[in-house]
Parts: structure tokens; sequence; C-alpha cells
């Protein structure tokens, strides 16, 4: 008689281990080392450089990897290249197909993925079968989709994309990036991560099944090396990369003089905030799905529990004991939460970092139990009594480990919430919906979870603020990232005026500077002169501004975080700076005769589309709105279109009024505080119009103006950390280089068009709400709802 | 016998309850993902499944030929022929108890001459709405007539209006009645609403001294499920950490297969602990489970699916 049975009463969990047979069988038939899928077939690599891939629940080798040199990445993009024209030429509902099929293939083939998952990541079978191989389907389903929504659209695909991810969701990350990619008519080539890569090459023989066009997709394993190549091969077109802030930050700069387009999401610390009205047992429950889901090794993890302090106490008590029911070991077995750590390197860092947060005084929590010798496993870990200052409490640790700080009051939770560099995902736990649509939108977060944790859908765009990068992935806004949106140009005209017949005021004129709703000197006391367009007549001396000036302007415009005008509010400001400007036409329109020499019919024309240009910002305050997704579960997800902060804007000369007036109008209309630095030789247009702001009730540090010989407050602004945003249109060269270089210190969202001829005259909405979106990142709130 | 005295009433505990159901709907579906039983594993857990059941006949065409059936049952559950091949000695498995209507109690006391607890269903089962004097003379007859379990339906609208006082004083009076009975109340939590009153009108019974806290009868629309469940499991175990009073869950209503009632007991393993999964602490009210529990049963001693004419009836 089994003594199992014979113990009845005194029950246990016995081993449910998953059959891995056939999956073992398929890695043992891979060659060794792994063949590139390049153009549709397996490629033998060119580079002689191997690794080993392990098993992380048994730290064995799994396989040889072979790792991708310059020459295998440059044949993978070549592929791409020449089949991008065929791709993206097809018919929607064509490509649409294709991953139509994709999708089907991923479910027929759902459980061999998911074991072939775990076994490579070490993650539990539970979630690979219940959540990452499932969305992963869904991500083809709900992009194929996209393809016919598309057709109706003016978008265009942008060509060939080089897509780098992570290890800690490898097949699901590849979905994020391929299925939005292709649907949009792109070609990629993808690196997966070097300690997982076998689903991606799984995934590679789907493709094959799925009849993919050669090209269309490619995939070239390696490390870092390898994902170098890519990101600086010539004819790659755009890098969407998942992994650590650091990397992020080198791609941003070897890609910085380039025209490569980016999207970068980045890491995280994300705060797990449990207000006194919660649901304690739960938010408990919320705390496991945060941190101690796919081992702690989860970019937008709730790694940092900030718990009201009336209910610490029980708080934490219930979570130790709940602690003790997690069960670690081989994530094979279906009754695993934790799994093995991805790889021994990744273990020792979780280690190092535990160690430190004992040695600074953190009190460290493990359950009674042990781990599995054999393997690479962590036990979940909790730290109370942890310092905001200290380490663990501020970088991202990527493993099962949490940080316990208490709060006060709402308001506190919110400064707790945000200080940190990172933005990318927040939970927070209340059943007052007052509370929840309070803290929501405060929260400097792409994400942000009520009462639920870690839910992701194709239908909800993901991604961050701040250090934890830019750009979406899922829901229109994820569709963005894969569609050209370069704006339209004209070839800029030369124009002399022919006879010298402006007449100018005899009076001096002495423009300042515009910071915080006052005309101010420039700290340094210095000016620069300007002259007309034939560099003939001086007109009067400008104030020119410096590193202070930028200090004290860029202080003033965060002041404006802290509060907050209706759209309405901005709505009508904005009119009325177009009715205070069309009084002061005559000013104006010389004024653009003589910095520009174009006849005053031209000018007069631009001067009445500037008006104009206000009107539709004007309207758009209102209208810009956000959306409402609808992920497959009882609840809906808002996203809404948040303002970015501070923006400085760095124009050229060229079309100086419209080109101002476009970027404040939109700047504004969606609650920016902007610093405008307009071009050097038309600073005098910019000057002028402060009068109007004055005069039209903005509300001081909404709108700043600074004016600069060229050039000369770029590296200030482009390295001050609490500009959140920065745009220059200066066109490619050293200047937009180094711009984009220092801005990496905080991640600001960079919007440098590679091209200064933009054609500013261009009414079309696509032209217009392009400046509305590069004003705003989309927050996706989740609210699951029901009673 | 448990000798639980009830607590004061303690209003402000009731009011600070919360309970979220998206995250308890999640709560359930996950857990029964994330765990699971296989083989000799399985076999144990199903018997102690077993011995957790109040095997269970509450219909109008009720007769003494049928308890004598269920009674039968109740102490034999598992045909000797499984029982040989699991190598279990004959006749060391029965039922946590046999539950029936009043006016079987006696005859099935006569059957049973105490080899298994009788539990009847009191105090104006189904609807709880009878005289209050009915009522309480239901538990006074029903202990006469050899009634080892006292399971009492609460009145629902006194849970709707909120009157928790007045639910307090029913269920103490009850409680007082029955004398050091094993108390179940039933709370009905097909007609509560929402799962916070299931929480609330938990909290209150247990203060008032119920020994047991039971989801359903049977008879309303939305019986036992595992969101109920674990709402109810979570207020007794907010209960032991406040009181040190341990007291026990009885799911009862639609749970008819092996995979539910293991579903339930590993909902219990994970939220109570090991000491919940006790015939003491824990019991499971059903009719037809104990078929579907033997035909794993024996597809696990014989090695394949048993028809439906080889499984005893009750």
């Amino acid at each position: 008689m089994s003594k199992i049975i014979k113990d009845f009463k005194n029950i246990k969990y016995g081993p449910a281990p998953e059959d891995s047979s056939e999956v073992i069988e398929w890695i043992s038939k891979l060659p060794s080392p792994n063949f590139h899928f390049i153009n549709g077939k397996w490629q033998k690599p060119l580079s002689k450089k191997n690794l080993y891939s392990i098993n992380p629940a048994t730290n064995k080798k799994l396989f040889k990897l072979s790792v991708g040199s310059k020459s295998d990445i440059d044949r993978a993009v070549k592929a791409a290249k020449i089949a991008f024209p065929l791709w993206s030429n097809k018919k929607p509902f064509e490509r649409s197909r294709y991953l139509y099929s994709l999708a089907r293939l991923i479910q027929k083939h759902s459980r061999f993925l998911s074991v072939l998952e775990t076994i490579d990541n070490g993650k539990p079978i539970r979630e690979t079968r219940d959540i990452d191989i499932p969305l992963v389907a869904r991500h083809f389903y709900y992009h194929a989709g996209w393809c016919e929504k598309l057709e109706n659209q003016s978008n265009k695909s942008i060509g060939v994309i080089g897509q780098i991810i992570p290890w800690n969701f490898p097949l699901l990350m590849l979905s994020w990036k391929i299925a939005p990619a292709i649907a949009c008519g792109n070609t990629v080539v993808l690196k997966p991560a070097e300690f997982t890569s076998l689903t991606a090459l799984f995934f590679a023989e789907l493709c094959q099944k799925a009849n993919i066009p050669n090209g269309v997709v490619n995939i070239v394993t390696g490390d870092g090396s390898t994902g170098e190549k890519l990101v600086n091969h010539k004819l790659v077109n755009k890098i969407a990369f998942t992994g650590s802030t650091a990397v992020g930050k080198k791609i941003i700069s070897s890609t910085s003089n380039t025209n490569k387009k980016l999207t970068m999401e980045l890491g995280g610390k994300s705060p797990f905030i449990v207000y006194e009205d919660a649901d304690l047992d739960s938010a408990v429950e919320g705390v496991v799905d945060a941190i101690w889901f796919n081992q702690g090794q989860v970019c937008c993890a709730g790694s940092r529990l900030l718990v009201q302090e009336s209910i610490e106490k029980k708080f934490i008590k219930k979570l130790k004991n709940r602690m003790e029911k997690l069960r670690v070991g081989n994530p094979l077995d279906k009754s695993v939460d934790i799994g093995a750590i991805v790889a021994p390197v990744q273990l020792k860092k979780i280690d190092k970092l535990v160690k430190q947060g004992v040695k600074d005084g953190a009190n460290l929590w493990q359950p009674s139990w042990s781990c599995p010798s054999e393997g690479l496993f962590y036990p979940p870990t909790l730290f109370t009594n942890v310092a905001p200052a200290s380490l663990i409490s501020q970088v991202e640790i990527f493993g099962p480990v949490l940080t316990t700080l208490t709060f006060r009051t709402p308001s506190e939770s919110v400064s707790l919430a945000n200080n940190t560099p990172y933005g990318l995902a927040a939970s927070l736990w209340t059943e007052n919906i007052n509370l929840a649509m309070d803290i929501a939108p405060k929260i400097n977060s792409g994400v942000v979870w009520v009462n639920s944790t870690n839910l992701f859908d194709a239908s909800c765009g993901f991604g961050g603020y701040k250090e934890s990068g830019f750009g979406r992935e899922g829901g229109e806004e994820g569709i963005r990232a894969y569609v050209k949106n370069d704006l339209p140009v004209r070839k800029i005209l030369n124009y002399k005026i022919k006879k010298s017949s402006i007449k100018l005021p005899r009076i001096d004129r002495t423009p300042k500077l515009y910071i915080g709703g006052k005309q101010k000197r420039p700290d340094g006391g210095y000016s620069f002169p300007v002259f007309d367009i034939n560099n003939k007549n001086f007109i009067c001396d400008v104030s020119r501004s410096n590193r202070k000036d930028v200090r004290d302007c860029v202080e003033m415009a965060s002041k404006i975080k802290e509060k907050k005008i209706t759209n309405f509010n901005r709505s009508q400001i904005l009119y009325y700076i177009a009715e205070n400007l069309e009084r002061r036409e005559k000013n104006f329109v010389d004024l653009i005769v003589a910095l520009r020499g174009v006849p005053a019919s031209l000018a007069r024309n631009v001067f009445s589309l500037s008006c104009e240009r206000i009107f539709y910002y004007a309207a758009m305050a209102d209208k810009f709105e956000g959306q409402i997704h609808n992920p497959p579960m009882r609840g809906l997800t808002m996203a809404l279109k948040e303002r970015i902060g501070v923006i400085a804007i760095i124009l050229n000369d060229h079309d100086p009024l419209l080109s101002l007036v476009t970027c404040m109008g939109a700047a504004f209309s969606t609650g920016n505080a902007q610093i405008i630095i307009p071009g050097e030789k038309t600073s005098l247009l910019a000057t002028e119009l402060y009068q109007v702001l004055d005069t039209s009730d903005v509300p001081g540090g909404y709108i700043n103006i600074l004016t600069a010989k060229e050039g000369e407050l770029n590296q200030t602004l482009s390295k001050h950390e609490n500009v959140d945003g920065i745009w220059y249109f200066g066109g490619l060269g050293q200047e937009r280089t180094d711009i984009i270089k220092n801005s990496i210190s905080n991640i600001k969202r960079c919007w440098c068009p590679d091209d200064k001829r933009i054609d500013w005259t261009n009414s079309k909405g696509s032209f217009l709400k392009e400046f509305l979106h590069q004003s705003t990142q989309v927050k996706n709130i989740w609210i699951p709802y029901g009673e | 016998m448990l000798k639980k005295k009830s607590l004061k009433l303690d209003i402000d505990w009731i009011n600070n309850i919360r309970v979220n159901l998206s995250a308890v709907e999640r709560r359930t579906s996950t857990l029964t993902k994330r765990r699971t039983v296989k083989k000799e594993y399985q076999v144990a857990w199903l018997l102690r499944s077993i011995s957790l059941l109040d095997l269970t006949t509450l219909e109008g065409d009720d007769t003494l030929g049928k308890v004598e059936k269920l009674c039968a049952k109740g102490l034999s559950p598992i045909s000797s022929e499984i029982l040989n091949k699991l190598n279990i000695p004959y006749g060391t498995i029965h039922v946590g108890a046999i539950c029936v209507y009043h006016d079987l109690v006696a005859h099935a006391k006569k059957i049973l001459n105490g080899k298994l607890p009788i539990a009847v269903v009191s105090t104006g089962f189904p609807a709880g709405l009878s005289s209050f004097n009915t009522r309480k003379n239901e538990i006074v007859n029903s202990i006469k007539d050899g009634a080892d379990e006292i399971d009492i339906v609460i009145n629902r609208s006194l849970v709707l209006r909120n009157e928790w006082n007045k639910l307090y004083n029913e269920i103490r009076d009850f409680k007082h009645i029955a004398k050091g009975k094993k108390l179940k109340a039933i709370l009905g939590v097909g007609d509560l609403g929402t799962l916070r009153n299931v929480a609330k009108s938990s909290l209150v019974a247990m203060m008032a001294g119920a020994d047991f806290i039971k989801t359903s009868t049977g008879k309303e629309k939305t019986n036992a499920n595992l969101n109920n469940s674990l709402v109810m499991m979570r207020m007794i175990r907010e209960f032991y950490e406040n009181t040190g009073k341990k007291i026990g869950f009885k799911p009862a209503g639609g749970i008819s297969t092996a995979k539910d009632v293991l579903n339930y007991l590993m909902l219990m393993y994970e939220e109570l602990g090991k000491a919940w999964i006790d015939p003491e602490l824990f019991r499971i009210g059903a009719s037809r489970l104990l078929i579907d529990i033997e035909r794993q049963l024996y597809h696990y001693a014989l090695g394949r699916y048993a028809t439906s004419d080889k499984i005893a009836i009750s």
C-alpha cells in the first residue's frame, strides 16, 4: 500500500511534472550550434563564436548557441530590405491572413511552446501555459485585425525594423515586437536574448509553416555584440528594444547621429500602493502577482510596496503568512509558484543586492522553508524598515525581492511612488473610486493598475514614462510606433529684399526674455544684434540668455506640474491669443518681411495661417482625447493622453512665425510648459509674440521664451534633467546628435526630425496632430470592476 | 465537543470589511491552475475529502428507505473492490456526517447508532422565514430526536437590511438553544447580493457563536462557488487572527465532481492551512459528489474508467 495513500489524513502536494519528452527531443535535434533564420531559410552561422544556453532549473547545458556576427546580421538585414517593398505593398487583407495563420499555429502548439519556454527560461509552466503563450496568440490575432484597420488610413510602413528582446518573456516579447511590425508592412530582424532563444527558433519554424514570405521575419541569435551590430546597421530604419535602461541609453546614444526611429521599453521600480480601505487579503494576492510573478524578473514588477501606516502591521503579517505558502521549485511542476532564476549571473546580482540591503540596515524576511539546492533558485524575500535612500529601494533588483515603505496620506503615497527615475507601472489598491481616480493620473508611469497588477493585453498600450523608456506596445498607441510619421518638407526659398522699404520704428525696442509670465532682463546682461534679411539694416539688439536664464526658466516651467488648468481653459486662452495676435497684423507682417525678405502678400498669408493654426490647437485642447480600450475582462482600460511636462522647443529661422505658433499651440493645448528658443535671426518675432501672450491671460510659466545666439542654449537645455522633452528642428548634424546624447541622462522625449525643411504651411490633420502626439504620452489605467 | 461562547457584536469590524470582486475572482481562477495533485497524492486527497462529506439528502420525496441507503453509503462509501486494490482495510473510511430533514433524524439515529454524526437542517430551512418560535422549537425537537449537528438558516432579509444586531441576536439565541451541539449557520449566499454581504454575515455569525459557517441550502439559484467560499474562508481566518477561535467552513450545493472537491480542498489548504482540513473544521455538503469521487478512485485502482452501474448509489 502506498505510504501516501495510507497517510491520507495528512495530505500534501506531490510532484506534478509536465511531460517534456517531445520538447527535449526537438532540442536534441537542433544543429549545434543553431542556425539563423534568414530569408525564410535556416542558414549556417558565418560567425565562429558560440555560447552555451542552460536550463536554469538544473543549471546544466541545454544547447550550443550561435552568436551572430556582423556578417550574419548583414545577411539578415539585407534579406529584410529586399523583402520590404513586396511585403509593404501587399494588400492588408493578405498580410492579415499571414498573421492569422501565426496566431492559429501558436495555439496549435501552445503546450509545446509553454514547455519549451519553461525549460529555456526557468519560469513556471503555470505562467507560460496560462499567461505567456495565450497572450502571444492574442497579439497575433489582434494585430491581424490591424492590417485591415490600417487600410483606410494614410499610414506608411517604415522599412526594416531591428528588434532586440529580453529573456524574461522570450516569446511574448517576440510577439509584442513582430506582430505589430509586420502587420504595418515592415520587415524585421529579431535578436532574441542570449539566455533564451529556443522559442524564437521554434517560432521561425511556424513562420515557415505559415508561408510567411522570405525575408519578412529574420531571426539571428546572439548576445549583446550581435545586438550592437543590428543597432548600427545602416539599412535598419528603426530599433525596437526591450531591456535594461543602461543598454537602452547606449542604443539611443549610438543611433543619435542617424535618423533611425526608436522604441525603448526599459527598466522599472514600480510602486505597489495599498491604502487602508483596500481589500487587504486581495491586495496580498496582488503582491504575489506583482513581485513573485516570473521570479520578479519583470520590468513592471511591483517591487516597492508602499503601505499606509495604519494598516502596515496587519498587512505585513498577512503577507508573511502568504509567503510561507509559496512553492519554489522545478518550473515544470504544475504546482510551483516560483521557478528558477534565468542565469547564474542574475542570481549573483540578486544575492549581492540583498546582502547590501541587509548591510544597509533593512530587515530581511524569508519564509521558513528552503529552496531546492540544485538549479538556480532564490526564495521570495521581503524587506521592511527600508530607507527610501537605500540602494535596494532605488535600483531595479529584477528578482523576487520586495521592499516596503509606509506612508500616511494619499499625497505622501504619490510623492513616494514618483520618487524614482523610472516610470513604468504602478498598482494601487483601494475600494474608494474617488481615491483611485485621483491618484492614478498623479503617478508618473505609463501603466496604472487599479486593484490589480501585471495585466497585459494586445489592445492596451504598454510602455514607460521617464527613464522607463518611450513608445508604446499594444493598442492604437502601439501601432504609431510602426508606421511612418515623417513631416512634410518643402524647398526653402532664399529671399532678398530688393529695396529696403521697411520703415523701422524710431523708438528703440527692448526685447527681453519671457520667463514665468514676466519680462526679464538676461542674467548675463549681454545682447546680440538682429539685422534684416539682407544683413545690412540693424533692427535692434536682443537679449542673449545664458545658462542661468535657462535654469530660472526651467524652474518656473517646472512649477506648473503642481497645477493644472482645464482643457477648456487652455482652449479659451489659445483663442484669445489668436484674437490678440490678429490685431497686431501690421507689426508681424512688417517683421516677417524684414527678417525673411518675403513679399508682403506672402507674409500676410503666413500671418493669417498662423491665426488659423492657433485656432486649430485651441479647438484641439478639448478634442485630442484619450481612448477606452476593451481588453477581454470585466473592466476597462483608460488610455489617457497626458502632457509630457516641460518641453524645450528649439526652432530655426525657417518660417519663423508659423513654426513658432504651431509648436506653441500644440504644446500649450495639451497642457505642457514650454521653453521656446526661436531662431537667432528671427528672435524678434518671438519677443513680439510675448506681448500678445501677456495680454492673453496665459498663466505664468506655461510659455517661456529665451532668445540666444544659434545653438548657444542647446547643451544646457538638453542636459537639464527637469526638462522632460526636447524638440529640435535643425535637422541632421552634430548639434542634433549632441542634443540627443545630452538628453540621455533622464531620457527626454526627443523629437528631432531629420529634415529641417519642414513645410509648416501644411494644414493636414496628420501633420498638425503629430505635434499633439509629440506633446503627450499615453497612460493606460486598468480598472477591473464588479460588485 | 466544541464549546464556543458568543462574542460581543463588533459593528466597527463589520463595517470595515472590504471585498473586491475582481481580485477575488482572479485568486480563485488562478489558484485552481497553480495547484494540482496527481496519482497517489490525488487518491489521498480524494480519500480525505470523503471524510469531510456531509452526505446529504434534502428532497421532498425523502423516505425512510432513502435514508437507509444514505446511511449505508455513508458508512461504506467506497466499494470493497476498490478498497482492496488500494489496500485500505474495509471500514476505515466513512463520510463526515449524514445530513437530513428533521423528520428522518430518528430513523437515521436508529440505523447509525452513533457510528456517524447526524446533521439536521433546521430553523425554517430553506428560507428561514418561519416564526421565530417555530424555528427555535425545530432545534429543540431535532436534538430530542438525536441530531448531533444543527444546520440553521439565517434570515437573509436581515442581511439585506443590514440589521446586524437582529441577525446576531437570532443566531446567538439558536446557539443557546442548541446546547453545545455543533451549530452550522447557513448564510444563503445566493440571496445576499454581494460578496461584501457574504463577508459581513460570516463575521456576524461567528461573533454570535456559530461553529461552522455554511454557504447555502442548495436551494438558492447560486450556491457554493469558489468565490463566495474564498470570502468566507478569509473571514474565518481573520476571525481566528483576531480572537484565536477556529471556526469551520461548509460549502454546499452544486459540488458534484472530484475535480470540484479538490479545488475546494486546495483553496482551504492554501487560505486556512492544513489544520482546517479536518472534519471538525471542514465539511462539504453534497449528495451526488461521492459517486464521482468513487469513479476516480476506481480509475486509479483498476486503470480504467467505470460504468456508472458499478458504483453503488446512495
